[in-house]
Order: structure tokens, then sequence, then C-alpha cells
């Protein structure tokens, strides 16, 4: 019988995923896997992971990582990037890394134009440490860490990275992007791609927002977080390409 | 061999130049800003990259992601910087990444004052970040030990896959000495290198066993504690085979002072206008503060040596409790402290030891 589907090379071969039942980060890694393997650059790829669930990936990928500090994931993949130009360097990175520890060095790398690719996912919530409130987490979400939802008054609204990037200059492709949906997940499938091939045509900075769920922090079974993500998360953040000067 | 004029932060980066570090990042702060602005017109010369970084905390993480795909990189602050770059510093520790960081010291705590102080001596030698690392910690004495010193930190380094540090006091580094300069070395040199650091992630043909993992961490406890306890190794390596001292006048000493860096220097000027007056005082210079030469110390004659005095710029004084625990308590230390920013003055030293001799 012919072999029309096969685990991507980009993921080990003798692991099974550790992530929560209906999580999309490993929809997201199957994706990035794929799309390496399909460019045919696995073999000069290094991911920079952030802290949290983003840092589980380590466990998964067959290729060169790096687990970098806190936030700090788009200054180490500077520091790798420049010194090391011919590798492709992408990001791994949750709300939480990018848009509130990191939000330094993420803004401040998309206005280098850095020449790295950033996978965004952005679930609303902290993940790995159970559930606390993001820059991300919607108005009225309750959070481990604002158990009454979060409030304006108190909390601020919901960050907008994509948008917020789209401010600077030099970034080249901002798009936003979901797994929600078998069309939404080609779509992802495609910007990563996208995203890829601008850092190897040395165009700069893309970032790709991956709107997620988190099932066990929102206290929802995988399905209703898929309705919860329609619903609520995709109104918040629409997806759509921000910016393509790709 | 030729002697040139230079500034100490500017030989200490031609030194790392010359060593085959191509990578710096860094952030602005006095007294070191001399380091970065040399960096920034000589790397672009010799093809290597220097990022002002958006912050202290940003800088390491690019030093920590440069040196991870296998260049030998730098990165230099002064003290309150220092701190915030501890979260980096520990994981190129934890990840056995090999890194070479100056400190140009000043005042503190907090932002403390920006004239030259010693008051990081803690700070570098016992806990410079989380998780009880250690890293070899060099402390030059004049600019042309600054200039050897940088130099052969990157060796350590990459010899044991750990940062290194240059503890140099805002003295060192803001004056200009006579120095010789040592070899550059050649673009193959430094190719050979990087080449030959086969665990770098800079991208590998599939192979899940050999993959570039970079790790400042495990999910197996187990596999965490093999780490620690191979690091714990290496440092008890250190203190048999890297201690370097300077014995100054203590073979017949009864007062033995005790200093590094520039402390060191001024008491060094002491012990000889006492030696000029035939008084038998010495000195031992720890040029490594980290391994501390124990040894130096505790196996001095205490039959002979009547006190130990303790120079340093820090109050309270830090370096103090290694030098206790070599002395074991069978003589008195004294102590000949300033802080703050303020320089210590041979006339205070002088006195100091006048009150013990």
């Amino acid at each position: 019988m012919e072999k029309i589907y096969a685990r991507t090379k980009g993921i080990r071969p003798d692991v099974v995923s550790g992530f929560c039942p209906g999580c999309m980060h490993s929809t997201v890694i199957k994706l990035i896997g794929e799309v390496l393997e399909e460019m045919n650059i696995i073999d000069k790829t290094v991911a920079v992971l952030g802290i949290g669930c983003c840092g589980l990936k380590m466990e998964y990928m067959s290729y060169d990582n790096i687990t970098s500090p806190h936030g700090r994931a788009c200054a180490v993949a500077t520091g790798i990037k420049r010194s090391n130009p011919d590798s492709l360097v992408y990001t791994y990175q949750g709300d939480g890394d990018f848009a509130s520890i990191g939000l330094a060095e993420s803004v401040s790398a998309a206005n280098r134009g850095e020449n790295i690719s950033v996978i965004f996912i952005n679930n609303g919530i902290y993940g790995m440490t159970g559930g606390q409130l993001a820059p991300t987490t919607l108005l009225g979400m309750k959070a481990s860490t604002a158990p009454k939802g979060r409030i304006a008054e108190e909390h601020g609204y919901p960050m907008h990275m994509c948008e917020i990037l789209n401010q600077l200059t030099a970034p080249c492709y901002l798009e936003r992007t979901s797994c929600n949906t078998p069309q939404n997940t080609l779509k992802t499938r495609k910007a990563i791609k996208k995203a890829f091939q601008n850092q190897l045509d040395g165009k700069g900075f893309s970032m790709v927002e991956v709107v997620t769920n988190c099932p066990t922090n929102w206290g929802l079974d995988p399905l209703k977080s898929l309705e919860f993500l329609n619903e609520k998360m995709l109104t918040e953040y629409p997806l759509g390409v921000i910016r393509d000067n790709g | 061999m030729k002697r040139v004029f230079m500034k100490g932060c500017e030989a200490i980066a031609e030194a790392a130049v010359r060593a085959g570090c191509r990578f710096f990042a860094g952030y602005p702060i006095t007294p070191q800003n001399e380091i970065p602005e040399y960096f920034s017109r000589r790397l672009p010369e010799v093809g290597g990259v220097f990022i002002q970084g958006e912050s202290e905390v940003a800088s390491i993480s690019m030093v920590y992601g440069a040196a991870s795909a296998g260049t030998r990189s730098m990165t230099s602050s002064s003290s309150p910087g220092i701190s915030l770059k501890s979260e980096g510093i520990s994981y190129c520790a934890a990840a056995r990444i090999p890194m070479v960081y100056a400190n140009i010291s000043r005042g503190g705590p907090g932002v403390g004052s920006i004239q030259p102080a010693q008051m990081d001596y803690m700070q570098a030698t016992k806990a410079s970040g989380n998780g009880g690392f250690k890293m070899m910690v060099l402390a030059p004495s004049t600019v042309q030990e600054a200039v050897d010193m940088t130099f052969a930190a990157f060796d350590y380094a990459d010899r044991d896959r750990n940062p290194v540090l240059i503890l140099c006091d805002g003295v060192i580094g803001t004056m200009m000495e006579p120095v010789v300069l040592p070899e550059m070395k050649s673009d193959e040199e430094v190719a050979a290198i990087k080449n030959s650091k086969k665990w770098a992630a800079i991208g590998h043909k599939v192979d899940y066993a050999n993959r570039g993992w970079i790790q400042p961490g495990n999910w197996s406890t187990a596999i965490m504690q093999q780490g620690n306890e191979e690091a714990a190794v290496m440092y008890e390596n250190w203190q048999k085979n890297d201690v370097q001292v300077e014995h100054y006048q203590v073979e017949d000493a009864e007062l033995v002072m005790v200093a590094y860096g520039i402390s060191a220097r001024i008491a060094k000027t002491v012990v000889d206008k006492y030696r000029a007056d035939g008084k038998k005082v010495g000195l031992i210079r720890p040029i490594t503060v980290y391994p501390f030469p124990y040894k130096a110390i505790e196996n001095l004659n205490y039959n002979q040596v009547k006190a130990i005095l303790d120079v340093e710029m820090s109050i309270p004084a830090q370096m103090l409790e290694d030098v206790s625990l070599a002395v074991k308590g069978r003589c008195p230390i004294e102590t000949c402290l300033c802080s703050g920013g303020n320089l210590m003055k041979k006339e205070q030293v002088m006195d100091a030891v006048a009150k013990l001799i």
C-alpha cells in the first residue's frame, strides 16, 4: 500500500505529544516541522524557545534549538542570526513571553528589522504556570490572578501585538492566523512558510501570530474551547494579513 | 615589543578582538562606555558584529545566542548593569556556554555612584545569578593585566564551556597606561575555534541524538543533578589548577596585606614605603578572586605573621570573609576600607599598617 502520510522529519520519530488534549501547540509544531521539511531547510534551522508551554517543544523537535530566558527569545535569536547569518532562526513564544516580560526585546528586534521569524502563540493566558492573567487575556475573562475576570480599569486592555508592531517601519510581514478550522490551519501553514521564506530572502522581521486555545486553563473541554476561540478570541483578534512587504 | 598607550576599557576591547571575539552586545553605563564604543568601531573591521542592545538584559541574551552559535562573544557593564545581566549569565552557566564579560565596577548598592569601587566581590565570586553556579573571576590590577586576562579569558571560557568574568574596578577601566597587546588571531584561527564547537546551535543534519541542543535546564531532575555534579567537579579542579596569586615581599613579613585590583596596587606602594624603612610588610594579591587563593593565606607562617590587613574598596568588607576562611583565627585580621566610589588613599593604608606594626 502506498504511504501517503507520515510524521514530519521535523519532529522526533520516538515521541508522543505531552501537550494537553485539544491544545493547538502540537498542531503548530507539526506545521512548522512540515514547512521546514518541505523547504528542505531543517538542517540549517535553529529554534529559539520561549519559557512556558512553548519550552516543551524542545522535547519534540528533531533539530537544533535553544531555550531562551523568559521573554528574551528575540534577543537570543538576534545573537544567533547575526553571528551565523546562514542559519534559519525562528522564535516560538507565548503571549506572556512575547508580549509581557519580553515586550522590550520583541518590539526592539522588530524595530531593528532583525532577519528572524517569530511564531507567536496567543492563547490569552499563561498556560504552564496555571492560568494567570496575560497581556492578551480578554476583558471579563477569568484568570487565576484575576478571579473576577479582566477588568479594564485594573488590568488595562488586551494587547494586539500585530497592530502594535505595525506602527513600526521595519517589520516585513505581520499576519494573524488560527488553527480553529482546517482552512485556517492551512493558512497558518502558508503564513509560517512565508515568514521563513522572507528570512531566506533577507527581508527582515516576520511574525505569525497564531490565535490558539488553552482548554486546561480556560476550564473548557477541547470542543467548548474551540467555540470560545471562535466567538470571543477571534472577535478581539481578527485574522488576516496586517502587513506584507514581502 | 611595541607598546601603546591605551585606556583600560579600550585595551580590554582590543584584547578581546585579538583573542577572536567577533560578537559584542552591550548597553551604555558609566564607567565602561568606552568598551561598547570601541567595539562598535572595531568589530566591523574584522567581520564581527556589534549591537547596542535595548537593555542589559537583552544584551546578555544576544551574547547567549551568539555564543551558542559558537562565536567567541563578550558583553560588559558596570555594577547595577551586571545585576541585570545576571539572568543571562546564569543561563550561560546552566547551558555551559562559553562567553566573557567584564564588570567595570562602581559604587553601590543601587544606582550607587559612577566612581570606582570594589563592591561587587560577593556577587562576582559567590552568587552571580540563581542556582549556585561559579565562574573563573579574574581581577586585573594594571591595564596590562586587564589585556592579558581578557585574552586568556576566552581560552578559559572555551576550555570549560563556562562564562568568565573580568572583575575590573573603575580605576583600571578608565586610566591610561602603556600596554603590549597580544598578537591578533588570524581569521583562520578564529574560524577554526568556531568550527571546533560541534555542540553549537547553527543547524545540523536531522539527527536527534546529535542536534545542537542548548539547554539551560532540563525536565529531568536526575539530568539536572548530573549537570550540577559535573560543574562542581570543574569548580574543584579550578581550585587545584587555576589559582593565580602574587606574593609580594611575603617571605619574612610580619604584617601581610591582602588586596586585589587597584587596592593591591596601592598596597604595593605602601609595602615599598615600609620596606624602605626596614619594616617587614608584605602583600598577597589574589589575581583570580575565584578560585580564591586560600592556600596562599592558609600556608603563611603564623609564628611569624602577627596580623593580616584586608584592604578593599568596599564597606562592609567583602573579601574579608574569604580571608577569614583561610586565616582560621590564627592571627588578628584588621581592615582598611573605603567605599561608595571613594578611591583608596595611600595615606589611609599607611596609617592602617602603622597601627599594626
